[in-house]
Formats: C-alpha cells, structure tokens, sequence
C-alpha cells in the first residue's frame, strides 16, 4: 500500500498507524524513544527526590508550606481527562471519521491549555507568595526543573497536535499521516503518565512530608 | 530525481554530502570527523606526555595541563571512538543485515551534524579563552569552581552533540528490528550487527541520564540553580551518580562494537565459524545488562559505606564472566582454522592479550578494599587505556583496515598497514604497561608535573618513548591512506577472499540502494552458505521491482546549526547584551526549520525498474 | 613446546625481578606497606595478581598454541565448528570460582576498613578514647584538627604509630582526596558531609621511610592539584604525647629572639596574621582559617607541602608563590616585597618552633 495513496472508507485498514514500513519503523522508534524519555525522567525525579527540602536556611518553604492537594488535583483531572479524548480521537482515525478526530483532538488541546493555565498560575503563585524560586534553593531548582521539563513537554505536546491539525485540516486522513497522529498522542499519553507519577511523588508525597 | 553518482564538481560533491541521508556517506563523514578528532585527540596525548617525560617540566603551564588532558579524555571519548564506531555502524551493519537503507535516514544525517556542530562547539574553546579544564568527569565541585567559559563549552557542546548520539541509538535499534532481510532471524545476525544493537540499547538508556546531568550543571553555571551548590542545599555527589550511569555504560557503548569487529575479522581470517556464536549473543547482552548495575565501582571512594561497596565490587566483578567466555570463544574459533595474517588479523590476535591485560586489571579494580589504592591513581590510567586502546582503538585500526574496501573500493597497503601495526603495538604496550606500576608506585592522575626523589622519573620517560611510537604509526596510516586513495586500485565484492555475510555479496562501494534485490538469508554467514555450495552470490528473496528511496535533506544541517547558535548565545547571555537575542535566534533557525520538515510532505522517491536493469549493463564501471 | 615452556618461565621471573626491584619508594608506594589499612590492601592486591597472573597464564598458552599451529599452510576449508557445551561450561564455571575467591575476602576488607565505630565511643568528657583528626582539604593545602587535644596544624600531620588512628575528612572549596600511599587507601573529601575511616602507621615501616610519609591529593581539584602533597610524621607514641603537649603549651605567638626575627614579626603581625594563625588553639571558626596554621612551621620538614624547609626555600616561595604553586589563594594578597622584608620574614618563621 502506497503512503500517498487516497484513501475511502472501505480502503482504510484496521490498523492504518502502521502500514507502511516508514510507519512501522516511525512506530517502533517512538517507542525506544519514549523508553529513552522515560530514564529522563527517572534521572529528574531522582534529583529531586535528593534534593526536596534541601533549603539553606529555615525562612525557605518546604514542600508540606507549598502544595495544596486541590489545584494538584485539578491539573491531574484536565490531563487524564485530556488523555481520555485523544483516545476517542485515534478511535475515530480508525474509522476514517475525520471531523470527529479533529474535534476531540480539539477538546485535548483545550484541556492541555487549561492544564498550562493552572501551572503558570501554580508557578506564579509559589514564586509571589512563597519567594520559591527556581534560584532560591536546590529544592527549588529541582522542583522547578522536573515540574517544567514536564510542562514543557507539554507545550511541544500542544505545538506538535496543533500542527497536525493545521497541517492536514484540508486534505484529510491517509496512510502518510495517520502514523504522525498516531504517534503524535503516544508522546501525549506519556506526558500524562509522567504527570501521574509527578502528582504521587512530589505532591502526594509532599502533603505528607 | 534518481541521480546516480556521476562525475561532479567539487561543489557539488560537497553540497552532496552537506545534505545526504544515504548510510554510507554519512559513514564516511563520521569516518572523516572522527577521524580528525582522533588527531586532535592524539595531538594532546602527545602534548600530556611531552610534558610528563620529565620532573619539573614547564613545557605547558599548569592550568593548560588541565584543559589539555581534559579535552584529551573528552575528545577521544565523544569526538573520536564513539563516532568512528558509529561510521562503521552506519557503513556495514544495514548491508550485514540486508536492508536497503537505515530506519531513519533523515535522522541518521541529523545525528551526524548534530555531533558535529557539538564537537566544533566544545574544540573552538581552544579559541575563545580557554577549554574545559575540570576533567573529563567535570565533577561539580570544581566545574563550578572552574572560571571562564570552558566548562559551558563542555556542557553545551556535549548537549549537542548527546542527543546526536541518542537519535543514532534509536536509529539503529529500529533498522535492526524492523529491516532484516528475509530469513535474516535474530540468531543468525551478525556478532557485529548484534553488537551494534546491543550498544544502541545502551545508548538509548545510558545517554538521557547524561543530558540531565549536563542540564542540571548547565542551569547552575548559566542560570543561578542551585542542584549542586552546597551552601544552598546542594549535592555534589549527585552528579557523580548521574555521570557514571551515564559513564560506565559508555565503556561498553565503545567496547562492544569493537568486540562486534574482532568477532567479525577473526572468523574471515580462520576461514572458520565463530565459535560458540549463541554463547557471544548472550554473553554480549549479559555484559550489556550487567554494564547499567555497576556504576558506583567508580566512586569506591566516595563514601557511600561498605554496604554500597561491596555489592558494587561483587557485580562489577561478575562482569569479568561473560568477557572471559568471548575471549575464550575468539581463541577457540581459531583454534584448527586457517589463518592468514593480514594487517586486520593482526590487530585481531594482539587484541586478546591487551584487552586481557585491561579485563584483569579491572577485576583488580572492582575489588573494593583494594581499589581504594587504585582509584584515580596511574594504574586506573593504565587499566582504561588498555580496555580503550587495546580494545576499541585497535578495533578502529582493525575496521579501517578491514572494511576501507568495502566503503571505497580500494585497499589499504598491506605493508604499510602491518608497520603501522607493529609501531601502535609496541608504542601501545611501552606507554602504559609501566603506568600500572606508576600507579601502585604512588603517582596519582592527572597531575601536570611531579617532583624528584619520588621514584616516578624512569617509568614516566619510559612511557613517552612509547606515546612517540604511537604517533608514528598514526602518520604512517594516514600515508597510507593518501597513498592508497591516490593510486585508486578498484577491488571486487570480496577483496579479502573469504568473506562471510552479506556486505561481501555486493559492489565495493555498494550502490546505493545497496541490493538491488534483497538477498535470501539461509543461516548463519549466508554469503559463506552460498560460497561453500559453489554459487558466486546471495539467491534473491524477490523480483526485480521499484526501489524505495529517501530524498536527499539540507534540513538537518541547518537544524544542528541552530542548536551551534544558540549555545553561543546560551553561554555568552550574562556577559553582553547580544546573547540572549543569539539564543533566541538560534532556537528559532532549530525549530522554525523542524517546523518546516514536519509540515512539507517528503515521500521520497522511485528508482524504477527499468533502471535497475539499464545497470546491468555498465556494471564494472560503476563505482 | 618445551623450548615455549622455558621462555615463558624466563619471561615470568622476569617480569617478577622486575616488580621486586621496582617497589618504589618506601614513603610514597603502597606496594612498601607501612601499616595495617595498606597491609591488607596489599594482600587483596597480591591475591588478586595471583589469580589474574593464572587467568593470563591459561590464555596466553592456548593463544601462542593458536597463533603458531594454525597458521594457513594451505587453501583446505578447515571444519566449521559451531562451538561446544563442554568448553563454554569450564569456562564459565571456573571463572566463576575464581571470582569467588576473590569477591569473599573484598568484602569482608571493605567492611573491616569501614569500621569507624571506636570514634562513636565517646566519654565523660565528651570526647573519644580513640584518636581522631578531623582533616579539612582547601585549594593546595591541609589542615588538621585534633579535636580532643584541642589543636591545629597543618600541611604535616603528626600521628603516633602503632595504633588506630581515626579520621574525619572533608574540604572547605573542591572536592579533594587524601592519600598517604604506604599506609593505607584513599578516601575523598567532600564538599557535602563528612567521611570518615582509619589508619594505622606502622613502627617498622615509620622507621623504613625515615617517620616522614608521603600525602597525596588524588582527586583533580585546580591546576596545583599536583602540588597538594602533605607529610605524615609518625612517630613513637611518647614522642608523640610530647609534641601534642608542646604544642598545647603554646598560648601566646611564640616571640622570636634575633633582630631580624623581630622584625619580620612585626611585618607577619601587619599583613600575613589575617590569614594564617600562629596559635594552635582552635577557637577560631573553620570559616576564618583560610590558611595554614604556622605555629610549628620551624619544625616542619616542607614547605608549602613540596619544597624542603630551608632558607633558600622559604624566601623563594615568599618572593613569588605562583610560579611554585599555580592558582594557589596566598599569591596576590599581599604587594612585592623587598628582599629585606623577605629576609626578615623568613628569619621569623624558620623560629616558629614548638620543639628543639
């Protein structure tokens, strides 16, 4: 089957992220690429776990001063809600149903943006209130560093989705671009499954000190 | 759009490889990138040693001796071994396998630059107030310490040209999956292939440790984070964690691959199975495991307790199993072959007792109690330049040698190859064998100069008589090489006579869709197969069809070179209003251009039937 | 083969001639051992070095038989092995044994060599039975603290022989490491908390290398790096209660007694007092020791940690310690002095004596 081929319902296969080799090999890449991200993580959180409540002096606010379960929460319920619409989006790829894809994958960036709001208001709201800044200390630098590796995994997340939707608004789905949406929410589901593991360890476990 | 290599000007030669995705040019410009970095590596041996012969020289200042040893360890490492490996990488492990190019071609290239702007980055500190100078470990205490600009250099450039690396890694793994040929099942890959595999694993796991390392660093030198800054609530020793889980893999990301040659020449010139091939795939994976379980053997003298220690020293030494069982499996598929002494042999054979002497000692070294003497004294000098040169650099001189015809067409001179191999040899041996007892004699690393009345004179005059050898013998290489290239002797599919897998059944250079049809494998060394039942080449696995093929891409250049960009930017922001403007600019030339690859459709292209078989017709005077 | 046999039983006394003449020197090489730490570290050396020695012997043999049988002679396909059970299992097994062998007696060393639990013991009088020294490492040079006998000294570390000697180590810039070689291993100094292990300094080997041992630092810390050398004088315990009773017995600067002493007292007491201390006591926090304590400078046997102490020495390192010393902090701190100044300043440190 050729990439540029057009496509009709009755022509798209079942599983169309992988019919080529160029989509198998973008697949299977992506995946190694994720395991290299996920040591990337790893090593973040390590350090931070090393570093949390590491203050030079008593004035600095620890992790039980800083978080608050409730705006946790919320970040956490817009990004899993946001990884359940990208899933009803690749359904709809599946089924060659074009518009419907682009709606949820819509709805996703929507709550990706909303989850970027609350951060920024998050980050805002340590540094003005608390003087917990990215330089005031090394629990500082680590929390600022592993929380927005995060988030800006998450911009490039929103940036690469808004892209593809742009990019392909006109001429619909085929086998050339069904693996890049694919793979496009993988990294989205990642960024979401990070998020999982930064709402246990450092909130969660920062609540209870 | 299928353009064939016809005779072309020299700009277009070069603009042909500023933008290629075919694995076998960008081999060749990892051959010739590393190999220049070698040079540049070897030159600050030299200049280590000159200054080393004697007590009390003043032949370089103290503080250039640091920068100079630390870009002599940096340099070989980053710049030299790992991408010399990867050239050979790139050359022949998509023909061993039967694939027609690699996974990834775009990002192949792009790794490639990206490396190589990385390396520019880190080698132009020499030009721009001075180089790194805390050490190739760079531990944090005193790279925070170090002033200038030399360590940003370090960090940025290793950024860089990291995440080359890594997109390599990745590349790599999936060619391997994805684009064997047909009856080409994991168990009859090539130990070559297998290593590469198993060092791209590596890479994929080991390098992102590195890169937060470097962040973590960077951000506290650039931009006032506090990760390593004691009085803040700092820790040192959390960089040392992260550089040696980054670190001790590394060791087996450079040695692998050139067990990976070795295992391939010395079947070829025992016209003899690998022994044991099973036993090597495991033993390679084993080693390739247990490399991520040791990385604390580095910091015996941290203080981390004897708890850590001794679990750390009984894993490091179980390493020694399975490189005992290759070291075993390379004599025993010697023994009753036929072998012929060619300049690749020869590095092949003086191999297993130098790589012996460095594997010993290194079970000398994990001995915890003991490695207490040992640590960063001259005898972990000696044991790393002997895992390093007598294992990975050989194998470099050994591949060079040995696949030169198939990635040019021409063959080295034998003579001149087996004088470079006798100087190295000895040179080799003369320079570091004594720095173990300089070592023990109390003579600890990376000091520029030491005193009289140490007892230090002879053993340090000793060892540079050596380095000379081994300079020698790099100069008689590149002879050689110029020699070579300027007589241009075009050789047949199978120079060396008794070549066993598939990059041997096609063209020396291969074209470059490498194989015209895909080859049927039907064991182990399929090209032996074929030759032992009388046939010339490989049985094809399909008909004569279209070719898929990549375009060719000025993207990755100029990706690459906006990370170059924004790194000067990165580094000079806190000294002159122009920096953060540069940063700004060369993330923009990086992601407006990533920008550009992702929304412009790139398909590739056809090489139609008809072609194919016009090519029949003028094969002998293609190249 | 027999003839083979011979020459590799030359080639091995050779090799062993060799590293018994080359033992190095008795105050710098831990192939001398001069205490217990280095003693046992020795024998886990020889140890391994046996077993390593065997392994090479094996290889070597199969590899030289390898090499000169089957050489191609002619154009005959040897048979091609696939490999066998048999071997691969000996050569798994034994290496195996062989590391155990080694891996039991490492960990009971390294546990042994760990065992700091003497300076937890503490008295009435808040203080350790044991001798403990808290050893502090700043740009290229050493501080020690003998916390119980309440003093300072440094770039020469005195320590009584024949018994447990207990350290607290760390550095006040970079990372640092001390080493003294023929007595035992090395640990680091870190920026970040405290090590601690013990060593104990061997009569015989004191006497061996004339009581004066050599210290190293082994970890890259500047350019000087290879400069931060200390000395270790060990001697007999009573010598030892003399010294620390000597030394505690100074309270006031010692008063130099010529001319010119005086007057080179009077130029320390202007500048050089803000940094270097020519009292033992502690009093002063480790934050303002920002040089070495001088108080015994006279006795010491270096100077600078790398230059004999001598007249000629003392003016040299006084007139332009960054040629001696690259990037050490004292250069720059103070304005050229005049030879006169030189003169009189050396005259006054060189009777910074705590003992005849």
């Amino acid at each position: 089957m050729h990439a540029e081929e057009k496509m009709t319902l009755e022509k798209w296969p079942a599983s169309p992220e992988k019919q080529t080799l160029e989509a198998k090999n973008k697949f299977l890449g992506f995946w190694l690429f994720l395991g290299g991200e996920t040591v990337l993580f790893a090593s973040l959180f390590a350090t931070y776990l090393a570093l949390k409540d590491k203050v030079p002096g008593p004035d600095h606010a620890l992790a039980k001063d800083l978080f608050e379960i409730p705006l946790a929460f919320l970040m956490t319920m817009l990004l899993l809600t946001s990884s359940i619409t990208s899933v009803y989006a690749m359904y709809h790829m599946k089924n060659f149903e074009f518009k419907k894809m682009q709606l949820w994958l819509g709805i996703t960036v929507a709550l990706g943006l909303a989850f970027l709001g609350c951060e920024i208001y998050e980050f805002y709201h340590y540094v003005h209130h608390y003087g917990h800044t990215f330089t005031s200390s090394a629990f500082g630098s680590a929390f600022y560093t592993l929380v927005g590796f995060h988030g800006a995994h998450v911009v490039f997340g929103l940036a690469w989705i808004i892209t593809l939707m742009v990019r392909n608004a006109k001429r619909g789905l085929s086998l050339y671009n069904a693996p890049k949406f694919y793979v496009a929410s993988l990294y989205w589901h990642f960024i979401d499954v990070v998020w999982v593991f930064i709402f246990s360890v450092v909130y969660l476990m920062g609540m209870v000190g | 759009m299928s353009t064939y290599a016809q005779k072309k000007g020299f700009g277009a030669t070069v603009w042909d490889y500023l933008t290629t995705v075919d694995h076998k040019k960008i081999a060749v410009l990892y051959l010739i990138a590393g190999g220049f970095f070698f040079v540049v590596g070897g030159l600050e041996a030299m200049f280590i040693r000159i200054q080393l012969a004697v007590p009390n020289s003043d032949f370089v200042s103290a503080g250039l001796y640091n920068q100079i040893l630390t870009m002599h360890g940096t340099t070989m490492i980053f710049l030299a071994a790992m991408p010399l490996l990867f050239g050979f990488m790139n050359a022949i492990m998509p023909l061993q396998i039967g694939a027609r190019d690699v996974a990834f071609p775009f990002i192949n290239a792009l790794g490639f630059w990206l490396f190589f702007f990385g390396g520019v980055f880190l080698n132009l500190s020499w030009f721009l107030g001075g180089a790194p100078d805390a050490g190739w470990t760079s531990y944090a205490s005193l790279s925070l310490a170090s002033e200038g600009h030399g360590i940003d250099f370090y960090l940025l450039g290793l950024q860089i040209s990291g995440a080359g690396t890594l997109m390599g890694g990745i590349n790599f793994l999936v060619t391997i999956i994805n684009m064997r040929a047909p009856g080409m099942t994991y168990m009859r890959m090539p130990l070559f292939t297998w290593t590469t595999f198993v060092a791209s694993a590596l890479i994929l796991f080991a390098f992102p440790p590195l890169t937060v390392g470097i962040f973590l660093l960077m951000f506290d030198r650039l931009f006032g984070s506090n990760f390593f800054v004691t009085a803040a609530g700092g820790n040192t020793i959390i960089w040392e964690h992260l550089f040696w889980i980054f670190g001790h893999p590394e060791v087996y990301i450079l040695v692998l691959p050139a067990f990976g040659i070795f295992s391939e020449i010395i079947p070829v010139f025992s016209r003899k199975r690998l022994f044991g091939y099973s036993s090597m795939v495991f033993a390679t994976v084993l080693i390739g495991f247990l490399g991520f379980m040791v990385w604390a053997h580095h910091m015996f003298t941290v203080g981390l307790g004897p708890i850590a220690n001794a679990i750390f020293a009984v894993a490091t030494m179980a390493i020694a199993v399975p490189t005992g069982i290759k070291i075993f499996n390379w004599l025993f598929t010697m023994w009753g072959g036929s072998i012929k002494f060619t300049t690749p042999m020869h590095y092949a054979v003086a191999f297993i007792p130098s790589f012996l002497m460095g594997g010993v000692t290194g079970v000398m070294l994990a001995s915890a109690a003991a490695d207490y003497q040992y640590h960063d004294t001259y005898f972990v000098v000696a044991h790393f330049h002997y895992v390093i040169v007598g294992g990975v650099v050989f194998a470099i001189l050994a591949g060079t040698t040995f696949y030169w015809p198939k990635m040019f067409g021409t063959m080295l001179n034998e003579t001149l190859g087996k004088i470079t191999f006798w100087l190295f040899f000895i040179g080799f041996h003369l320079t570091f064998f004594i720095q173990h007892f300089l070592g023990l004699w109390g003579m600890p690393r990376r000091i520029f100069t030491f005193l009289e009345g140490q007892g230090l004179e002879t053993g340090n005059f000793v060892s540079t008589v050596g380095a000379f050898f081994m300079a020698a013998a790099t100069v008689v290489l590149v002879i050689n090489i110029i020699i070579t290239t300027v007589k241009n002797e075009r050789v047949g599919n199978d120079p060396w006579g008794d070549g066993r897998t598939l990059e041997w059944a096609i063209p020396s250079p291969p074209p470059f869709y490498n194989f015209k049809q895909l080859p049927l494998v039907r064991g182990l060394d399929p090209l032996w197969i074929e030759k032992m039942e009388g046939k010339k080449g490989m049985t094809p696995a399909e008909p004569l069809g279209d070719i898929h093929m990549p375009n060719a891409s000025f993207i990755p250049f100029v990706i690459s070179f906006g990370l170059f960009v924004a790194a000067f930017g990165a580094m000079y922001r806190l000294d002159y209003g122009w920096g953060l403007p540069v940063l700004i600019i060369g993330l923009a030339i990086t992601f407006g251009s990533m920008f550009l690859r992702s929304v412009k459709d790139d398909h590739g292209f056809h090489i139609h039937k008809e072609e194919l078989i016009d090519e029949d017709d003028n094969k002998g005077v293609k190249a | 083969m027999k003839k083979l046999a011979k020459w590799r039983l030359f080639s091995l006394l050779a090799l062993m001639a060799l590293i018994l003449s080359g033992c190095g020197k008795p105050y710098l090489s831990t192939l001398q051992p001069a205490g217990e730490v280095a003693q046992r570290q020795y024998d886990l050396m020889q140890l391994s070095t046996i077993i390593m020695v065997g392994v090479i012997a094996v290889v070597t043999i199969i590899f030289l038989i390898v090499v000169f049988r089957f050489k191609r002679k002619d154009e005959q396909i040897p048979k091609q092995v696939e490999g066998s059970h048999k071997l691969e299992i000996i050569w798994t097994v034994i290496p195996i044994l062989l590391l155990l062998v080694l891996a039991v007696p490492t960990v009971i060393e390294t546990f042994r060599l760990a065992d700091v639990s003497a300076m937890d013991e503490v008295n009435e009088d808040g203080k350790t039975d044991a001798l403990v020294i808290n050893v502090r490492a700043n740009l290229y040079w050493w501080e020690f603290e003998y916390p119980n006998e309440e003093i300072v000294t440094s770039q020469e570390l005195v320590v009584p022989t024949d018994q447990r000697v207990y350290f607290n180590l760390k550095a006040s810039d970079v990372k640092h490491s001390f080493w003294i070689p023929s007595v035992g291993g090395k640990m680091d100094t870190n920026t970040d908390n405290i090590n601690k292990f013990w060593l104990k300094f061997d009569s015989k080997g004191a006497e061996k290398a004339n009581e004066l041992f050599y210290g190293k630092c082994a970890e890259l810390c500047g350019p000087s790096h290879a400069l931060m050398d200390f000395k270790v004088r060990a001697v007999p315990s009573d010598e030892f209660d003399q010294w620390v009773a000597s030394m505690q017995g100074i309270e006031e600067p010692i008063q130099p007694e010529t001319a010119l002493a005086q007057e080179g007292q009077e130029l320390f007491n202007q500048s050089c007092i803000g940094c270097h201390a020519i009292t033992p006591n502690n009093a002063s926090p480790e934050a303002a020791r920002v040089a070495p304590n001088l108080t015994d400078f006279g006795d010491r046997a270096y100077v600078a940690g790398i230059l004999e102490n001598n007249e000629e020495n003392i003016k040299k390192w006084l007139a332009d310690p960054e040629t001696l010393k690259p990037g050490n902090k004292m250069s720059k701190t103070y304005g050229e002095l005049t030879p006169e100044q030189i003169d009189a300043l050396t005259a006054y440190l060189m009777e910074l004596k705590v003992q005849e």
